[in-house]
């Protein structure tokens, strides 16, 4: 009998152990930095924050700066950061940029010989889609119904407002990367759940009308041109997005829009409230913001840099690195060294007269000529981006630069008046000389360059957005809008793998769908010729 | 009565003495075991061919008498090999004789260790090897897994390079997954460790004296490993330490070795001479190039590496005291690497009782053992550095700049250039990388026999393993590479803690009406990892740049905490039963539940089930006296791996908050970010079943003996990184349940002993697996298209990867581009094949060009005795497998010569020349080499010195040569590098070791 009840109070025992082991199984992260989706609106400083990421994710690659905590994986953190993503397809593509490095396939993008595999590729897609999907995430968890839900009072509804807007805004900006480079995409939005079944490929025509759309729904929501935080979208962002958009109607619809384009472009130039930065070089300074000169005002949108808190190994700190080499003094451009990457073709070096300001090169033991890519003095070194400051003295920190990245600004939108006029988008050929030449000036420091009315063409304006917009990341889609990017028409060194340049196929105006979209994701369909 | 038995003696002395004095003598002496030194109470000595003879007594000691003459002395103890030996016997003299005995292999454990419990050997029905202290490697052995090397089919042990307790890689049959851990569960005295590394730390396993170690039991088939369940998909290694013995006399014993470690082999580079002629006509005529070079000649690799030297000592006590046997031990080693400044300090204690209480029915058995470890690293970049170092510039310049290091300084302002190689004796001499590593590990066991049914045992086994480590790094802010920083000081610290409740009830007992016996197990464990950590990295405040301009001052560069914890709550069973002592049959089952997993994928289910069959039982067998032992095993089960490497909350739906370097700017506001991470909820372990086929077998009394195994495993569920449909998720790649992956192979080990006389015996061991593995499938839709995963990131550029994961290939295959050749053999540069035939090379013609895993691994080891001295050798062979030379890919191409992004200049390897190529061709298959090797892990002597000084003391001395000699085609530094990449490899060094044991 004892036995017994021996055996039952171990049983009993044993038993109650278990259950509450049991429940041990169900775990809440330890690491305060750790939030789950649950708790994390509790806070609400957290929606401006998570706005931020949305922003940053333009900036650096993860959640440590320069390193660490990636939030794509599968390249190099530093090659698979936004902005370095773009520039190498919008620059390095082009007669702006060559590149010594072996750095995987990245001679490929000079010799437009990339494949569906191509790990930049493939970055910059995923890139473009994580922009996409925080986006999108950051939509759904700030619906009406969830903030009601949390019991969020009106002033920061007001505010969330706002936020929603520019997540929009930044999503429409990724998905127009998207379509410009790739074309057909897959298709998401905030209706979209996580993890959810593959998204349908929308038609580069279809997705133009979305993203038109939703720029048209969203502008009022939108803080007034200037009047946001300095580097958050405003409303002139937006316009300027809808006149880069119609600016390119054609070549992503077959259907031009010219005169939107102006309409749009007179917007940023007559409501913006925008100015011409009178220095040139001070536009691509460690200091370039209004924060630190607060007579800045050109810049229209930008990428935000700092030396010690934003950092990133891509960015305007991999531009102003990579550019550095030969026997250029790396302090003079408030650098702790160069990494000897990038260079310049004699195209651009060609648009250029001595007396253009713009033309930035370094030139002491550097070749015009490019004999061997992976030789650093093969081809004048470009000195535009500097981490210095206007007074001379170096940005924060000599291993990261201050310095941020121009997305939009005045001097681009003026350009895009006077081609969207040229092209039958209305306006005046006064206006549109009158801006043309208001570049001119600042370039050369005076008015003797500036030309006459009659002289206004679209070579002449192709050729002003180079010299104004060399290493903007805008070139690659100015070239295709010209039919110059691929095809044997215009040709700079190195394009075909060839010294002097060759022409290469057509397909190459679109960048492939990484092969491993293709794989994941049975909806899509290829661009032709990959 | 008692005069009858008075009567009865007095009679019998006579009798015996009358013999003696008529015609015998008497023999004395002592048996001891031959590896350890104790004495062995219980042997039985006697006169071959007769039943005249003893027992040894408590202390080892026989006395007794036998006839006189040339007659022959057997001792033989259970577990022992016989010894035999002639004498002549004077009428009424002594002969003394002492017996060392060999540890018989095969018989050694008659009781093999497996998960919660023990089993008779003969009863196992899985695949399990032992090895135990007696054959483990010798020399200088600085982390438990050296003591196998090579030992075991189907065990594969690469150690991570030649630094002092450098980690190592186990592998169990191949490894079961890809992105998933493939390490072995390992189980310390009953304790299941947690196999992520210890921060400070070279290898956690390096914390656990290899001393104080007696077996290696190896658990390799499901049948063996399910009970552990999702943990058990790599085998699990049980390593069970050393204990005193009931009724044992006191023993003292001291180990010491000395060692001194040689570095082995250095690549060739050019000499400064040869460099500077080759600069000077390469860059004829441009001085920006020329000027770089030096006035002076170095060898750097010499100016690195050192002569190294190591010592070892460890005094245990093993006895009993009343009913409690006990070990105690104490351990001191310090080994320095042959890469100058490295160095680690490990002192260790550990005891271990084992009391049994209430007439034997409780048996406690408590183990406590500490360790306390200290390390000096050596900033191992100065390895790779070291190659590339121009051999014209001086280590020291004579000035005070830079600590009086040569450093490439930019002429216009001064600065070191960042780019460039750092002096690689400066990044030995002025970093200061240290760390101070503890960890305890104790567990108390209770094993209760219920006196109302004592076939019923329960088992409760408590354990804790906690670790604390903290290290810090310190570069003087006046190093070339940290003067723009300001310098650098990194403190860091880590805490772990492991603790583990198991519980089981066993019940044992026969069935005689079966002519059968079971034994039925179940239990239930609970077990909780929790770590937390820091690291804070700073520059110095008012620091050097600073003064030049060069920073801002102080500045935190990292300051990060983390705290994590994880659950495994478990309920497991076994059922065995054995009929006749010819079938045997075990199922096992194990339920695990894990935190790190949520809703129903938290809990999963293990089964196995195993069929033994013992032919040599069988009737028909009784009459083949040569066949000993002759077991046919199968075996099947089901096993989990839950140690995805995600982190402990793979499937929570979290934000991350940004830490330094990742804010951004709104206007002047310094917004700190909020990640919302990707997640796949449906997240659960990989699941691998396996078959097993074995045969044990035994010819001529164990003469020869092994086994022979064939096995299949398939993984499922396989966890792999893969990209998801973009937009989907708040990542591009995720870590999902979604492929599969085979692996297959076949085990051979034969122990044999091909000459026994009383003076020789030599034995020879040989193992050999071969293996293979094949991915069979990573992605949801099936895709031909769909290249892999690609891994393998190289030196050289950045990015670069060499390898990938393929379905129908090996993991980790090679991935290249297939190099053109001259008709002279020669590679054409930068020429390939079109493999996909457009005409073009693109990254489309890369394809899969061998792989890094071996498809045979053969090691070997013979030991010979003669009288007082033992010769052995132990080496291994790895055929098949391919290597992808990054030192040559890097170094080994003329444009490394001058580095315009520095400027500055780099040396290059002696077979650039031959290869000739301008410009680096990473990806070129030229470079994938076949590294198939012979290795001579060890070559021992040992003298023993047999009741040295006084009686019953013993003393072995014993002189090895590690790592002898290496027999490769392979052009690089070492053929044996885990996962075939070459590149900045802590060369393994030679070492010639000194050995003491004295026992007394």
């Amino acid at each position: 009998m004892k036995k017994i009840i021996n055996l039952i109070a171990v049983l009993i025992s044993t038993s109650l152990i278990f259950t509450a082991c049991i429940g041990d199984l169900d775990v809440i992260p330890l690491d305060e930095r750790v939030i789950t989706s649950a708790t994390v609106y509790d806070d609400p400083a957290a929606y401006e924050q998570v706005l931020a990421k949305l922003y940053a994710g333009l900036a650096v690659s993860g959640q440590e700066g320069p390193a660490g905590q990636a939030d794509i994986s599968g390249i190099d953190e530093g090659f698979g950061q936004y902005l370095r993503g773009l520039w190498y397809h919008q620059v390095l593509t082009t007669d702006e940029a060559v590149i010594g490095w072996d750095d995987q396939t990245i001679k490929d993008f000079i010799y437009h010989a990339w494949g569906a595999s191509d790990v930049f590729v493939t970055a910059m897609y995923s890139r473009i889609f994580y922009q996409i999907a925080l986006a999108n995430e950051f939509l759904r968890q700030t619906t009406d119904e969830l903030l009601n839900e949390r019991g969020v009072d009106a002033g920061l509804r007001a505010q969330i407002q706002v936020f929603r807007a520019e997540a929009r805004f930044l999503r429409a900006l990724s998905y127009w990367h998207a379509m410009d480079i790739f074309g057909n995409v897959p298709f998401v939005t905030e209706e979209d759940a996580i993890g959810s079944i593959p998204p349908q490929q929308i038609n580069r025509a279809d997705l133009f009308a979305f993203i038109e759309a939703d720029l048209l729904d969203l502008l009022d929501d939108l803080v007034a041109p200037r009047q946001n935080d300095y580097g958050r979208a405003d409303r002139a962002a937006a316009w300027t997005l809808l006149a880069k958009l119609y600016l390119n109607a054609e070549v992503y619809t077959g259907t031009p829009r010219w005169a939107d384009a102006l309409t749009y472009s007179e917007r940023v130039i007559n409501e913006g409230g925008f100015t011409l930065e009178p220095e040139y070089a001070h536009l691509f300074m460690a200091d370039n913001n209004p924060i630190q000169n607060p007579g800045f005002n050109e810049v229209i949108f930008a990428i935000r840099y700092d030396g010690i808190h934003t950092q990133t190994w891509g960015g305007t700190n991999f531009i102003i690195h990579a550019a550095i080499g030969g026997s250029m003094n790396a302090a003079e451009y408030g650098m702790d060294g160069g990494w000897g990457g990038l260079r310049t073709t004699k195209n651009l070096v060609n648009l250029f007269v001595e007396t253009d300001n713009r033309g930035m090169f370094y030139t002491d033991g550097q070749n015009l000529e490019i004999d061997n890519l992976s030789e650093f003095t093969d081809g004048y070194a470009v000195v535009k981006f500097t981490n210095m400051r206007r007074n001379g003295t170096p940005g924060s920190n000599l291993a990261f630069a201050d310095t941020d990245f121009p997305i939009f600004r005045l001097a681009d939108v003026y350009l895009m008046y006077a081609e969207a006029h040229l092209r039958g988008g209305g306006g005046s050929l006064e206006q549109a000389t009158a801006y043309f030449n208001a570049i001119r000036e600042r370039a050369f420091g005076d008015d003797s360059n500036n030309i006459g009315s009659g002289a206004l063409n679209l070579d002449r304006i192709l050729d002003e957005r180079a010299r104004e917009l060399y290493w903007e990341a805008h070139r690659r889609t100015d070239l295709i809008r010209f039919g110059r990017f691929t095809g044997g028409d215009y040709v700079w060194p190195w394009k075909n793998n060839v010294r002097e340049g060759g022409a290469t196929n057509a397909i190459y105006n679109l960048f492939p769908i990484p092969a491993a979209d293709i794989t994941a994701n049975p909806n899509l369909t290829q661009n032709p010729g990959y | 009565m008692v005069k009858k038995i008075a009567r009865l003696t007095a009679l019998l002395l006579v009798v015996f003495s009358f013999a003696a004095h008529a015609q015998t003598g008497r023999v004395t002496g002592t048996v001891s075991d031959r590896a350890t030194g104790e004495t062995l109470p219980g042997a039985s000595v006697l006169v071959q061919g007769t039943t005249i003879g003893t027992v040894t007594n408590m202390d080892g000691r026989f006395e007794f008498s036998a006839p006189a003459g040339e007659i022959t002395i057997v001792a033989s103890f259970l577990g022992y090999d016989p010894s035999q030996r002639q004498i002549t016997l004077p009428e009424g003299g002594t002969v003394n004789i002492d017996f060392e005995l060999f540890a018989d292999i095969t018989t050694l454990e008659e009781f093999i260790v497996i998960g919660y419990g023990v089993q008779r050997r003969e009863d196992a029905t899985g695949s399990v090897a032992v090895v135990g202290s007696a054959d483990f490697n010798r020399g200088n052995i600085t982390t438990p897994s050296e003591l196998l090397m090579g030992k075991m089919a189907g065990v594969q042990i690469t150690s991570g390079g030649g630094a002092p307790g450098a980690g190592e890689v186990i592998r169990i049959r191949g490894g079961s997954s890809l992105s998933a851990l493939n390490d072995p569960l390992i189980v310390i005295d009953g304790i299941p460790v947690d196999s992520r590394g210890i921060t400070g730390m070279r290898s956690a396993l390096s914390t656990i004296n290899p001393n104080d170690i007696e077996t290696f039991t190896v658990l390799k088939d499901a049948s063996a490993t399910a009970i552990y369940g999702s943990r058990a998909s790599n085998g699990v290694i049980i390593i069970t330490t050393k204990k005193g013995k009931e009724g044992q006399p006191l023993r003292l014993n001291y180990t010491g070795t000395y060692s001194l470690s040689t570095n082995a082999k250095t690549i060739d580079v050019l000499g400064a001479d040869e460099y500077r002629n080759v600069i000077n006509q390469r860059f004829a005529g441009r001085d920006n190039v020329t000027g770089l070079l030096g006035p002076a000649s170095t060898n750097w690799q010499d100016e690195i590496f050192r002569d190294a030297f190591g010592h070892d000592h460890n005094v245990s006590a093993t006895g009993a005291f009343r009913n409690m046997p006990y070990r105690a031990s104490l351990g001191f080693s310090s080994h320095d690497g042959v890469l100058d400044t490295d160095n680690m300090t490990r002192t260790t204690f550990s005891l271990g009782l084992t009391p049994t209480f209430l007439d034997d029915d409780l048996k406690v058995t408590i183990n406590a053992r500490g360790v306390n470890v200290n390390n000096n690293f050596a900033d191992n970049g100065a390895i790779g550095a070291a190659i590339m170092f121009d051999p014209t510039q001086p280590v020291t310049t004579g000035s005070d700049e830079f600590g009086g290091f040569f450093a490439w300084v930019d002429e216009n302002s001064g600065i070191p250039k960042p780019v460039a190689t750092s002096n690689p004796v400066a990044l030995l001499q002025l970093r200061d990388d240290v760390s101070t590593v503890n960890r305890f590990i104790g567990n108390a066991q209770f094993d209760y026999r219920m006196p109302f049914l004592p076939q019923l045992r329960a088992n409760l086994n408590l354990g804790y393993d906690y670790s604390s480590s903290d290290g810090e790094v310190t570069v003087p802010d006046y190093a070339a590479w940290s003067l723009v920083r300001g310098g650098q000081q990194v403190v860091y610290e880590q805490e772990k803690k492991n603790e583990l409740i198991d519980f089981y009830l066993n019940y044992a007992s026969d069935l005689n009406f079966l002519d059968s016996r079971i034994d039925v197990m179940a239990g239930y464990s609970w077990q909780h990892f929790w770590d937390r950590g820091s690291t804070f990295d700073t520059n110095f405040e008012n620091n050097l740049g600073q003064q030049l301009g060069l920073n801002d001052g102080f500045r935190v560069f990292n300051d990060t905490r983390y705290e994590t914890e994880y659950f495994l709550v478990s309920f497991f069973g076994r059922l065995q039963y054995n009929m006749m002592d010819r079938y045997l049959l075990t199922f096992t089952v194990r339920n695990d539940g894990t935190s790190r997993f949520v809703g129903d994928n938290q809990w999963g289910l293990f089964p196995s089930a195993a069929f033994a069959w013992r032919l040599d039982q069988e009737n028909f067998m009784q009459n083949i006296n040569a066949v000993n032992e002759m077991k046919l095993r199968l075996g099947w089960g089901i096993t989990g791996q839950q140690d995805i490497g995600a982190g402990n909350y793979p499937a929570l739906s979290r934000y991350t908050r940004n830490i330094q370097g990742a804010y951004y700017f709104f206007g002047d506001r310094q917004i700190p970010t909020l990640r919302p991470e990707g997640y796949d909820e449906n997240l659960k372990w990989e699941e691998t079943t396996t078959f097993n086929v074995g045969l044990d077998y035994g010819f001529l009394d164990d003469r020869f003996n092994g086994s022979i195994d064939y096995y299949f495993r398939e993984t499922r569920d396989l966890l792999n990184f893969i990209s998801i449909p973009a937009g989907t998720n708040l990542t591009n790649a995720i870590l999902t349940n979604i492929g599969s992956l085979e692996n297959q192979g076949i085990e051979f080990s034969i122990n044999t002993r091909p000459v026994v006389t009383s003076d020789l015996v030599w034995r020879l061991g040989l193992n050999a697996t071969y293996s293979e593995t094949k991915i069979t499938k990573l992605t949801l839709s099936d895709d031909p298209e769909y290249l892999g995963v690609l891994v393998g990131g190289i030196s050289g550029g950045v990015g670069n990867t060499v390898q990938i994961h393929s379905e129908g290939f090996a993991p980790n295959s090679f991935f290249v581009y297939q190099q053109v050749f001259d008709e002279n053999g020669n590679p054409i540069e930068g020429l390939y094949v079109d493999r996909n035939g457009d005409g073009q090379i693109t990254d489309e013609d890369r394809y899969h060009h061998r792989k890094p895993a071996a498809d045979y691994f053969i090691g070997l080891n013979s030991t010979i005795e003669y009288r007082d001295w033992t010769f052995s050798f132990a080496g291994r062979a790895n055929i098949g497998n391919f290597m992808y030379n990054n030192v040559s890919s890097m170094n080994g191409e003329l444009s490394r010569l001058y580095r315009p992004e520095g400027p500055y200049l780099s040396n290059i390897t002696t077979d650039a020349f031959n290869v000739n190529f301008n410009n680096a061709r990473y990806l070129s298959d030229f470079y994938i080499q076949d590294a198939s090797f012979f290795k001579m892990d060890n070559i021992s002597l040992a003298y023993n010195f047999s009741n040295f000084l006084q009686n019953g003391t013993n003393l072995v001395l014993s002189f090895t040569v590690q790592n002898a000699f290496v027999i490769t085609k392979y052009d690089g530094l070492d053929p044996e590098i885990a996962f075939g990449i070459d590149n900045n490899f802590y060369p393994r060094p030679r070492n010639f070791v000194l050995g003491v044991n004295l026992q007394f």
